[in-house]
């Protein structure tokens, strides 16, 4: 079978595989948040956490709580790191430096899972499994519940109320992500993915040489790390490890995962708002700009050639896939390292970024960046025609205009200061690798990956070192728990409103004209954003 | 502060369901179903665990045994990962040129017809397969050394030569332990 067929069937039976799943899933976690029934479990947790369940939060208490349970969750990481060398099972490492600590607890609590650590040098299994990736489960947990308060905000009308953070939080946990954990972990270790809590074993080689196998909890760490689309690898090679990510299949597997609850939320979103058509509208553009970038990164990267950085057994068209998928899930976990990519193709991943994380974005954050787009295209749509925009029967004020500013603006303006400082002393320049513009695209790359909380690298920068490990930590926390307190208000503005009856004049937002907007804004901003410095860097290099 | 009560124990119970409970009753499942996948999947000669079929080892230099990809790290599973290097960097460009005659001088093949994962290291770095390609390009070299023919050892590539998986997953490879093994088995 020719190289391109063998890539388009595989592209063609993960969108089927995806698009069975779709309806029964996205239906299912829109009962999730529906239901008003506790679970017996989610009671005695309520009880014994101390908060009432039917009592709904105001937006600026729902993001208290969002914050509150992000900070405890730095503060137990950073501590865990710090203390590494007094626990079970920490294969003699030692504790994790101050700096590095602080990167990689702001890294997963904030769902990017930036890793300037290697983890078969670095983390023991516990700091692993009862550190990261119960962070694994909980960011993308609370990213689902930010994207359901902003669905809230358009479906409620007249309240200010929201729900309640606490039970979207162990639900999304209990509910969804734990239970497809389970069958993902299970599914990996028939691939071949490690499950063990084994030190590692030295054997001696068919040459003589020593070589250490190591071993780990890996597959349970693995499912949540693809399915919750944090990306955070058990080892340094991430699932370009075979430990990790075995074989042809278990590779088209993890990409399944990883797409699977941005993909369904937009059949929940649907159902919750009473109309499936507005979620097919909001899929059918992710789709659109996933499937544009599939087709151009595959297609430069055949043509190149070139296997510097790639497996080979998923070789070029599998590692495109993955490599675009990854960066537009926010998920990060790569399967062939991005650096070594043709300098076009890389620039397509950085841009992948640049969107905003929403083709289709992480667990959630796709969802409600998605979303905040939407209302800048109605925006854009009703200066047109002159007519004060409204998306799915709620009036954009000035008031939504600002706080979706304010959201989208946050991003590129910690990408670009972030960039622009580091590129301004010599400490952080001489973290590059190489040089010329990949240099400079080692560096867009990581702050890009981190503001976005994607956490994939070109991973050739030392980016260990006090100036990275702050610079990026921060700009972790602000693109994620900014843009979440954005929406948040923006989800309690939306709810206060009376929803206004649709007109003759209101833009239809499902069919393929909002679709085409929507893509369009969304390209439209980050084309405009970042083109300059994407031409100084990758693109730069690639028609060199 | 209210929140900060719930913030705190609702992350204890967490840590215990998911960090805790979790991965045990995963690894519980998988070392009494999938004992030997779970711990590895190594391989032994006469009774002797020597490597993993999943991890490659480093067989550059030895005219008997075929050798797997070049690797960022060694073929050493605690500094696994890629160059990084970017394609059109002079690093890869030198790198590329020295393996490329490394190759060629070795396998007895034009520079030109080098296959390309014998010239480009892999993204793990304990890669434990090759290329068809790759390994057709090292048959006489490994006959010549053993005093084999041709068609023995070719014949041994494809014994452990796998397809795509269900026909268009993957690519076609060869595990290179898993060869070299069989090598030694056989004479």
């Amino acid at each position: 079978m020719p190289d391109s067929l063998a890539g388009l069937l595989q592209v063609g039976v993960l969108i089927l595989a995806l698009g069975l799943a779709w309806r029964p899933l996205g239906d299912y976690i829109a009962r999730v948040f529906t239901s008003e029934r506790h679970l017996a479990v989610e009671r005695l947790t309520y009880r014994l956490i101390g908060v009432d369940p039917d009592g709904d939060q105001r937006w600026p208490v729902y993001a208290r709580a969002v914050i509150a349970f992000s900070v405890v969750g730095v503060v137990l990481l950073f501590v865990l790191q710090r203390v590494q060398a007094h626990l079970p099972f920490s294969l003699g490492l030692d504790n994790v430096p101050t700096a590095l600590a602080f990167n990689t607890a702001a890294s997963f609590v904030t769902n990017t899972n930036w890793q300037a650590y290697s983890g078969e040098s670095t983390m023991g299994y516990v700091v692993q499994a009862a550190g990261l990736a119960v962070q694994n489960f909980v960011s993308a947990a609370v990213g689902l519940s930010v994207a359901v308060a902003l669905i809230r905000g358009f479906t409620r009308s007249r309240t200010d109320r929201l729900g309640n953070f606490w039970v979207d939080l162990v639900r999304g946990v209990v509910r969804v992500l734990l239970p497809l954990s389970v069958v993902a972990a299970i599914v990996l270790i028939a691939c071949g993915a490690v499950q063990n809590l084994s030190d590692n074993t030295v054997v001696t080689t068919l040459l003589g040489h020593h070589q250490t196998i190591t071993g780990g909890p890996v597959a349970s760490q693995e499912a949540i790390k693809q399915l919750g689309t944090n990306g955070g690898g058990f080892y340094n090679a991430n699932a370009a490890h075979p430990f990790e990510n075995p074989g042809p299949f278990s590779d088209l597997f993890s990409v399944f995962l990883l797409l699977l609850l941005p993909v369904a939320l937009t059949r929940t979103f649907g159902r919750l708002v009473g109309d499936v058509r507005q979620g097919v509208a909001v899929l059918a553009t992710m789709t659109l700009l996933w499937g544009v970038l599939v087709v151009a990164v595959t297609a430069l990267e055949l043509h190149a050639g070139t296997l510097e950085g790639t497996e080979t057994r998923f070789g070029i068209p599998s590692s495109a896939l993955y490599a675009v998928s990854t960066t537009g899930t926010s998920t990060g976990s790569v399967n062939s390292f991005h650096s070594s990519y043709g300098g076009v193709s890389g620039g397509l991943l950085i841009l992948n970024m640049g969107l905003g994380e929403v083709a289709p974005g992480g667990v959630g954050s796709g969802l409600y960046g998605i979303l905040v787009l939407a209302i800048v295209a109605v925006f854009v749509a009703g200066l047109m025609v002159g007519r004060t925009p409204e998306y799915l029967r709620k009036k954009i004020t000035g008031r939504e205009m600002k706080l979706v500013s304010l959201n989208i603006l946050t991003m590129p303006l910690v990408v670009l200061v972030g960039t622009g400082i580091a590129m301004s002393f010599s400490a952080p320049r001489s973290s590059m690798l190489n040089d010329g513009p990949h240099g400079l695209s080692e560096v867009l790359y990581a702050f890009m990956s981190a503001t976005n909380n994607n956490g994939s690298a070109f991973a050739g920068l030392s980016a260990d070192t006090t100036f990275y490990n702050l610079a990026l930590g921060i700009a972790m926390l602000l693109g994620r728990f900014v843009p979440i307190v954005l929406t948040l208000a923006l989800a309690g503005s939306l709810a206060r409103q009376q929803p206004v009856p649709e007109s003759a004049g209101t833009l239809p937002t499902r069919g393929p004209l909002f679709v085409v907007m929507l893509a369009g804004v969304t390209v439209i901003v980050a084309a405009l954003t970042f083109f300059p410095v994407l031409a100084l860097g990758p693109f730069a290099e690639g028609l060199r | 502060m209210g929140q900060y009560g719930p913030a705190v124990r609702v992350m204890v119970l967490f840590t215990v369901l998911l960090g805790i409970a979790y991965p045990l009753a995963i690894t519980g499942v998988g070392q009494v179903a999938f004992h030997d996948r779970a711990n590895g999947s190594r391989v032994e000669k006469s009774g002797t665990v020597v490597g993993s079929s999943l991890i490659g080892q480093s067989f550059a230099g030895s005219k008997r045994y075929f050798w797997g990809r070049p690797s960022a790290g060694g073929y050493d599973p605690l500094a696994t990962g890629a160059s990084n290097l970017a394609l059109d960097s002079s690093g890869l460009r030198k790198q590329v040129a020295q393996r490329r005659a490394q190759a060629a001088k070795a396998d007895g093949v034009a520079p030109s017809r080098v296959a390309a994962d014998a010239l480009y290291a892999s993204g793990s770095g304990v890669d434990p397969q090759i290329s068809p390609a790759y390994a057709e390009q090292q048959v006489r070299r490994v006959a010549a050394a053993r005093g084999l023919s041709a068609a023995t050892v070719r014949r041994l590539v494809a014994e452990h030569t796998q397809g795509r998986e269900l026909g268009f997953l993957g690519e076609p490879r060869v595990n290179v332990l898993a060869l070299n093994l069989a090598l030694d088995a056989s004479h």
